[in-house]
């Protein structure tokens, strides 16, 4: 039997959806059986394959690597999952978008910061005027609210979508879950 | 105590007098003239008459509104009635040296062309003829003719009844049979009952109200008071804009004149009847146009819309039954009471009796105000009386009925215009303007403009309106500027159908109008601003359901 | 209270109910544990009519009616939860969340919010609008409350029970539109106010987080509306 090629990938976010997905733990293991983990912060892989069946994406859209790295992901993955809810509406990191990136940009590396007073221009990407939620951007196929979803919610969203199922689920998570 | 009779004998003496005169000259005091100086024409032709020594013969009247706003400002003679257009102060030492003779050529606006020919005055009968400042000249055009004749002839029941027969229905938009209207509050029970008239006019373009208000204040009061007797309400309000400062000034003046003749106040002309009528400015709100939310504002409260039910007619102001209607309807009135339902019944159309004011703007040669039987159509309406585009464009289409009226495209101006017919073709009768748009009009930008203006007027009560014409802006500029998508298209379709359906009040259920329109009949404006398609993305090579 | 009511029969959800004349749709869809679900309406304050989470589709009329300020009618036959209704419902819930700062995660009130309650019941995944990025401001001026006016969902049910229940009438709206607001008495600060007699029914009566105590953090802000029928019935029983 062909494995189900997996990849989660980590935009604007705090990475605490993927302390999530590891907190499902021993399941993990019975996963394993079923997917292949083809690209992740977790594994030793750099660029994005050519075709992934699942994409589980945590975080917003915040910065021009971002905006690059979703569009190559939409169009080399059959099924987007949008993982939590930086990913889903933007969340935490939206909180900057009232602001000009100049003003936040002056309060996180000046006004705030002790020592070396500069902005990182180089191997820093730049920072988008808003931060948007991923379905702003590209097509999401699966919306899966929480922060972080519960490791039973991302377990069920991986054992539905096997299954052939879309996963319905408003009765097991919500924003700010 | 006044009677009818001794304020007719009145007017009378002040015809007689006005009648010394050889010649009257008569010049527009409406608020569109008067922004063009025209209170400094009427200082120069007075002038002009002293210095030519022609003071006992030839009399100087600032009247109301002629309509030809286009032309003005406008200057009439009479007898002769020759009509002057673009008049500026310089001219008016040469009207005055040829009156009685020839005219002068290059200022006479010809008065045999549809503009003039095709209207039927009821509403504007006196607007541009008489002096709105002088009670005497209303009366003696037949003013409160109607309120002696419902106060001393009629029994209320009677005025209503008159009122069903001539088929008026509300000229403030939605045309409610008015007959229904003032039974359903003449039938409340209830020691206080309140009629108020809604003057507050905000729809772009629009200023049907205002020169009713300027031109003929008088017709308002008596339509009032006969509404008063009618329903069984003895006080009044008036809600005029306070961005309608001549208005409300000669508003000011009628009243105390009408109080003053027992026309107004206590035992109005000796009959017993008590009615007294109060002046309330709104401040700038569009919501307070709805009915619920002008009451609240008349309360001295927050001007916002609540629920209906209970309608005014049952619970209105202070809780109070209260008839609510708009200038143009209270304008009507007098005029049915004069000469009778049937006869008011007997012009216009089979559903739609009477006439209506329009305020022509926008892509037209003859802007202004006209007065027309319901059931003309567009075609009569735009190319006839309008004269067609200014600059000889084609039309593309007319808007009518304000800011959340329809966008109707030429190839349906054989319409009739009533009340059925617009809301069939997706528009609403409105108030009454009617703003053209010439080939050159960008019918996206036309939609994103009128929901900005919803936008910023909604009160904010509720969240369909609130937050939809916000949402629905924020798309029509993303097809403004080209970058929409086709699920922007169904976003902004489905926020029309959510708005339309969901909203608190009429400001809300109507925003989605020029949208809706103009995705019926312009739907390809929409989809040339569309984002060129994604590419199709490529199959999965295997179902993640292996 | 009336001496005699009359009484009307109906349907709800093809369901045969009957109920008092004075009762609305709602009174008698909660009666028979039918859920309607509401944000702006509050046992124990006038009905407002705005959020129009409410609306219910009655056969034969041509327009949907709130089912707040609904009174019932003989033969009415309601339906509460068809196909169209649940996506307006959701539309509105999406509507909310795309004009304010509506931040669970980080928002005092996570977990005890009828906003957030109501997006997951009415099976909101996510948001289709564009957030319209307000500039609220937040007042903490209050020696024992905030106002965060980010979360705030314009119910008024805070100027309602101010002005109602408590008779200070320190809150009312400024401002039309997206641009509307709730301010203390004339838009000053709220801890300058002369009419705020610190009750703190407000914070009590508001559904999210937007009216709230100092000093609570993430998720830790419960509300207590218990007090508002009791108020208001005693009132009642006083006339």
């Amino acid at each position: 039997m062909t494995k189900v090629s997996v990849a989660t990938v980590w935009l604007d976010g705090c990475s605490g959806c993927h302390m999530s997905l590891i907190d499902m733990d021993e399941r993990l293991i019975d996963l394993a059986d079923q997917i292949d983990v083809v690209y992740s912060p977790l594994v030793d892989r750099k660029e994005y394959p050519d075709w992934v069946d699942v994409a589980l994406v945590e975080g917003a859209v915040s910065s021009t690597e971002d905006f690059e790295k979703i569009k190559k992901i939409r169009a080399h993955t059959g099924i987007l999952v949008a993982l939590g809810d930086c990913a889903v509406a933007a969340n935490v990191p939206a909180m900057r978008n009232p602001f000009k990136v100049e003003d936040v940009m002056a309060r996180g590396y000046f006004e705030t910061a002790a020592i070396q007073h500069q902005v990182p221009c180089e191997v820093v990407p730049g920072l988008l005027p808003v931060v948007r939620p991923i379905h702003e951007v590209v097509k999401v196929d699966v919306f899966v609210q929480g922060c972080p979803p519960s490791a039973d919610t991302i377990h069920y969203v991986i054992t539905e979508l096997l299954a052939g199922r879309a996963p319905v689920l408003y009765d097991r998570t919500r924003p700010g879950a | 105590m006044m009677t009818y009779d001794e304020l007719t004998d009145a007017a009378a003496e002040e015809i007689a007098r006005q009648q010394g005169y050889h010649q009257c000259v008569r010049v527009c005091m409406a608020a569109g003239c008067l922004s063009q100086h025209h209170d400094a024409i009427k200082l120069a032709l007075e002038q002009a008459v002293k210095d030519q020594g022609r003071a006992g013969e030839v009399q100087i009247k600032g009247v109301g509104c002629m309509g030809l706003c286009a032309a003005g400002p406008l200057v009439m003679v009479e007898p002769e009635g020759v009509l002057y257009e673009r008049v500026s102060p310089e001219d008016a030492s040469e009207i005055i040296a040829v009156l009685g003779s020839e005219p002068v050529q290059r200022l006479v606006c010809p008065t045999d062309v549809p503009f003039f020919e095709r209207q039927v005055k009821i509403v504007l009968e006196n607007s541009g003829v008489i002096d709105p400042e002088s009670i005497e000249e209303y009366i003696a055009a037949g003013g409160y003719e109607g309120l002696n004749r419902a106060l001393t002839e009629l029994s209320p029941n009677e005025v209503i009844a008159e009122l069903v027969r001539s088929g008026l229905r509300g000229r403030g938009g939605a045309g409610y049979p008015t007959g229904l209207k003032w039974s359903t509050v003449a039938k409340a029970i209830s020691d206080t009952k309140y009629v108020v008239c809604n003057g507050d006019e905000g729809d772009p373009g629009a200023f049907m109200d205002r020169s009713v208000l300027e031109s003929d204040p008088h017709r308002i009061i008596e339509g009032m008071a006969i509404a008063g007797y009618a329903v069984g309400a003895n006080r009044g309000f008036i809600y005029v804009r306070a961005e309608y400062p001549l208005a409300i000034e000669r508003l000011k003046l009628a009243l105390r004149h009408a109080k003053r003749n027992a026309l107004l106040g206590n035992n109005i002309l000796g009959t017993g009847f008590d009615f007294n009528l109060e002046i309330r400015l709104g401040a700038g709100a569009y919501v307070c146009g709805e009915e619920t939310a002008l009451m609240a504002s008349i309360e001295g409260k927050r001007g916002m819309p609540r629920p209906r039910p209970p309608y005014p007619a049952d619970h209105g102001l202070w809780g109070a039954p209260t008839l609510v209607n708009n200038v143009e309807t209270f304008a009507s009135i007098a005029p049915i009471l004069r000469r009778g339902g049937d006869w008011y019944a007997s012009i216009g159309s089979e559903t739609s009796k009477g006439t209506k004011v329009f305020a022509l703007a926008g892509q037209i040669r003859n802007t202004g105000l006209i007065e027309v039987p319901m059931g003309i159509t567009l075609t009569e309406i735009v190319h006839e009386i309008g004269g067609g585009t200014p600059n000889g464009r084609q039309v593309k289409a007319v808007q009518t009925g304000g800011p959340t009226g329809g966008c109707i495209p030429e190839a349906y101006f054989d319409t009739p215009v009533d009340y059925e017919s617009l809301a069939k073709l997706g528009s609403i009768m409105g108030s009454g303007g009617m703003i053209v748009m010439d080939d050159s009009s960008s019918m996206v930008e036309v939609a994103r403009y009128f929901m900005e203006f919803c936008m910023t007027e909604s009160c904010g009560k509720c969240i369909p309106c609130r937050v939809g014409t916000a949402q629905m802006y924020r798309l029509l500029d993303k097809f403004s500027q080209g970058r929409a998508t086709t699920a922007d298209l169904d976003l902004l379709e489905q926020l029309c159908d959510l708005t339309l359906n969901a909203s608190l009040c009429g400001l809300g259920q109507s925003a989605p109008n020029p949208v809706l329109s103009t995705l019926r009949y312009f739907r390809d404006e929409y989809l040339a601003r569309l984002l060129p398609a994604e590419p199709a993305l490529a199959p999965a090579p295997d179902s993640p359901a292996a | 209270m009336a001496t005699r009511s009359r009484i009307k029969t109906l349907k709800i959800n093809g369901r045969d109910v009957s109920a008092h004349e004075d009762e609305t749709i709602l009174d008698v869809a909660m009666e028979h544990g039918v859920f309607i679900p509401t944000l702006c309406q509050i046992e124990g304050l006038t009905i407002s009519g705005a959020c129009r989470l409410c609306l219910v589709e009655v056969a034969g009329w041509r327009r949907l009616v709130p089912a707040c300020a609904t009174h019932v009618e003989e033969g009415m036959e309601i339906n509460t939860d068809t196909e169209r209704l649940r996506n307006y419902r959701r539309m509105i819930i999406e509507l909310l969340f795309s004009e304010g700062n509506h931040v669970c995660a980080v928002c005092v009130s996570n977990g005890n919010c009828e906003l957030q309650a109501l997006a997951q019941r009415l099976g909101m995944d996510h948001v289709r609008f564009t957030n319209l990025q307000p500039v609220r401001l937040v007042d903490m001026t209050h020696d024992r409350f905030v106002l965060d006016r980010n979360r705030c969902i314009l119910c008024l049910r805070c100027v309602r029970v101010c002005d109602e229940i408590e008779g200070a009438h320190t809150w009312d709206v400024k401002g039309r539109g997206s641009e509307a607001r709730v301010v203390s008495d004339l838009a000053t600060p709220w801890g300058d106010s002369a009419t705020c007699t610190s009750c703190g029914k407000c914070v009590n009566v508001c559904p999210v987080g937007a009216l709230v105590k100092k000093g609570r953090a993430i998720g830790e802000m419960v509300k207590r509306q218990d007090f508002l029928p009791y108020l208001s019935n005693m009132r009642e029983v006083k006339k």
